[in-house]
């Protein structure tokens, strides 16, 4: 399944001026407020009709300007999932739940019951939504696009408006959702940590255009795009393997590059788990560290490098085929010599990574 | 007070039924009248609101001596009617009802449009992109959540039509039995030495009939609105 979009529309004094396209899997859509992420979305979906251009699913037009082909809203079959979950308030979760199924005339209740346990609705079934909480009535809403049977899911900010504790909450329902469903996403976001945990593939928009777009671990440890990720919240993406759990309370984790400890991570010996080290977090060394604190000290070698804006620089570190990245200051960057090539270790410490940025492996 | 006449019980049951038949025929257009003012946009919004909201700001004589120009039976719809489908509605009690639709319009159409404005459209988008069409999202969603302000407008174009005097008598002037209201016939018994007791009767049953319909409709509002709330 291969969304393709190429459209144009002008909004006011902005233009929007988008050509990318999304593979199965799952898509984030990431970019700064008013890059014209929910416009996009919009386009897609048929709630907003550009002013030229084509947008097609798998080859079949949704939207095709020269074509005069507009596929209006209720025939487009994409699940919504709004910011705000938009459950309709005079029916109960059930019934919400059912809507769509009612609406495209769908026989019976489809999965129901699957996606009632994929997504822990059971005993919310007979409630009202005034009476969910906002991580509820938002599971119900994804429940409620996934029984649709859409061809595709379109999630715009799902996440934006709960605190973190419910973002937590729901985060390993949309890992079980990309690892069970095999539905493909298009997953809105600015938040960096929500998409190195979701994302397959990265679509970085910026001032209505696409700046990059590529698969999720290459643009992530790219230095180039670290202004546009923003200083504090870029970060690359490691896959590793659940080695075991100590006494002590971390947990081992085998990467390409070596071994790895975090605080004490909820998953089974074995299991693949993706961590995303944040680039201020990691200090590079020259020589074994001794007599630090910080536990992970792992053998990289630089392969690029980066001079940002101020006095900081941004290198790139290869950890035996993983790309990480990390932050430093230009003083240090020339006083230990750091060029493409060079040996060096990467130090992280093992508090710094938060359990937020430890998501489920695509392999699971 | 003193006890009613059939002449008087004759106009309290034809008001009951010029205000019905006015408000159920003035639902579906006011319904639809609403939904475009509120949701549509087109040339021609600003004239329609104009039109729409008329009767309310017109003397209700020249509402009345329009209808008659227009529905007599020399009038430019009204001859044809007649002449077509067989219906007259001048003098009639069709024709009450029709000046009282007309009359109270103005009033539904404020009170559902208002409740359509209050809806979420973000709530119909999200019905659309579950695959219902734009009729469905009206049936399903749209109507569920305005039913109280259907409900309160309803009740309030009742109790104006039950009201309704000056385009009533201008349009199908003041025959008893026939297009007799209360408010017509009051003014009837004013106009005859010794007619203050039937009209204080008439008064009375007014005021009893108008605080029935108030209480009811708040009622009806009142637990629609709890369903819709989602609680």
């Amino acid at each position: 399944m291969t969304l393709s979009v190429a459209i144009k529309k002008r909004l006011g004094a902005f233009g929007l001026d988008l050509d990318f396209e999304a593979p199965d899997g799952v898509t984030a859509l990431f970019g700064r407020s008013g890059a014209g992420k929910t416009s996009l979305v919009h386009a897609i979906a048929g709630l907003m009709r550009p002013d030229a251009g084509r947008i097609a699913l798998n080859g079949d037009l949704l939207f095709d300007a020269e074509r005069r082909r507009d596929l209006p809203v209720h025939r487009r079959r994409l699940g919504y999932v709004f910011q705000e979950s938009r459950l309709f308030p005079h029916l109960n979760v059930r019934q919400n739940l059912l809507y769509g199924r009612r609406a495209r005339h769908l026989r019976g209740e489809g999965d129901l019951a699957h996606v009632t346990e994929l997504l822990g609705l059971g005993p919310l079934l007979d409630r009202r939504p005034g009476a969910l909480s906002g991580g509820e009535a938002q599971r119900v809403a994804i429940g409620r696009a996934l029984l649709s049977e859409p061809r595709m899911l379109l999630m715009d900010e799902p996440l934006a408006a709960l605190d973190a504790p419910r973002k937590g909450e729901i985060l390993p329902y949309l890992e079980r959702l990309r690892a069970e469903t095999g539905l493909p996403i298009l997953y809105v976001s600015h938040n960096l940590s929500e998409v190195a945990r979701l994302a397959t593939h990265l679509v970085v928009l910026e001032g209505g255009r696409v700046l990059k777009s590529g698969p999720i671990g290459a643009l992530l440890s790219d230095p180039d795009l670290v202004s546009v990720m923003g200083l504090r919240e870029a970060g690359a993406v490691l896959t590793a393997r659940v080695a075991g759990h100590e006494a002590d309370g971390l947990t081992t984790l085998e990467a390409a590059g070596g071994r790895l400890y975090l605080p004490r991570i909820e998953a089974a010996p074995g299991s693949e788990l993706r961590v995303r080290i944040l680039a201020q977090d990691v200090i590079v060394a020259t020589e074994p560290p001794r007599g630090i604190s910080a536990l992970n000290v792992l053998p990289a070698t630089v392969k690029a490098i980066r001079r940002g804006e101020g006095p900081g620089m941004v290198a790139q570190l290869d950890l035996g085929g993983d790309t990480i990245l990390a932050r430093v200051t230009q003083r240090s960057a020339e006083a230990l010599g750091l060029v493409p090539g060079r040996a060096c270790y990467a130090v992280m410490k093992t508090v710094a990574v938060a359990p937020a940025d430890v998501g489920q492996g695509l392999r699971g | 007070m003193e006890s009613l006449g059939p002449e008087a019980w004759e106009a309290v049951r034809l008001s009951l039924k010029v205000a019905f038949w006015a408000t159920l025929v003035a639902l579906p257009p006011g319904l639809a009248v609403a939904y475009l003012l509120a949701r549509g946009r087109f040339p021609g919004h600003g004239l329609l609101n104009g039109l729409v909201h008329l009767p309310l700001i017109l003397p209700p004589v020249v509402t009345g001596y329009l209808l008659l120009l227009s529905f007599g039976r020399q009038g430019w719809l009204g001859a044809p009617l007649e002449a077509v489908f067989g219906i007259s509605l001048a003098f009639r009690w069709t024709g009450a009802a029709l000046a009282a639709g007309i009359m109270a319009f103005p009033l539904l159409v404020r009170a559902i449009r208002l409740a359509i404005e209050a809806v979420d459209p973000g709530l119909e988008e999200a019905a659309a992109t579950l695959g219902a069409s734009r009729a469905r999202v009206f049936a399903t969603v749209t109507l569920p959540l305005i039913l109280p302000g259907v409900i309160a407008g309803a009740v309030l174009a009742f109790a104006k039509a039950m009201g309704e005097f000056g385009a009533t008598i201008t349009f199908v002037s003041n025959i008893p039995g026939q297009t007799q209201t209360v408010p017509t016939a009051i003014y009837a018994f004013l106009q005859v030495p010794g007619g203050e007791g039937a009209a204080m009767t008439l008064v009375v049953i007014s005021i009893a009939l108008s605080l029935g319909a108030l209480f009811v409709s708040e009622w009806l509002a009142r637990r629609v609105a709890r369903r819709v709330a989602g609680r």
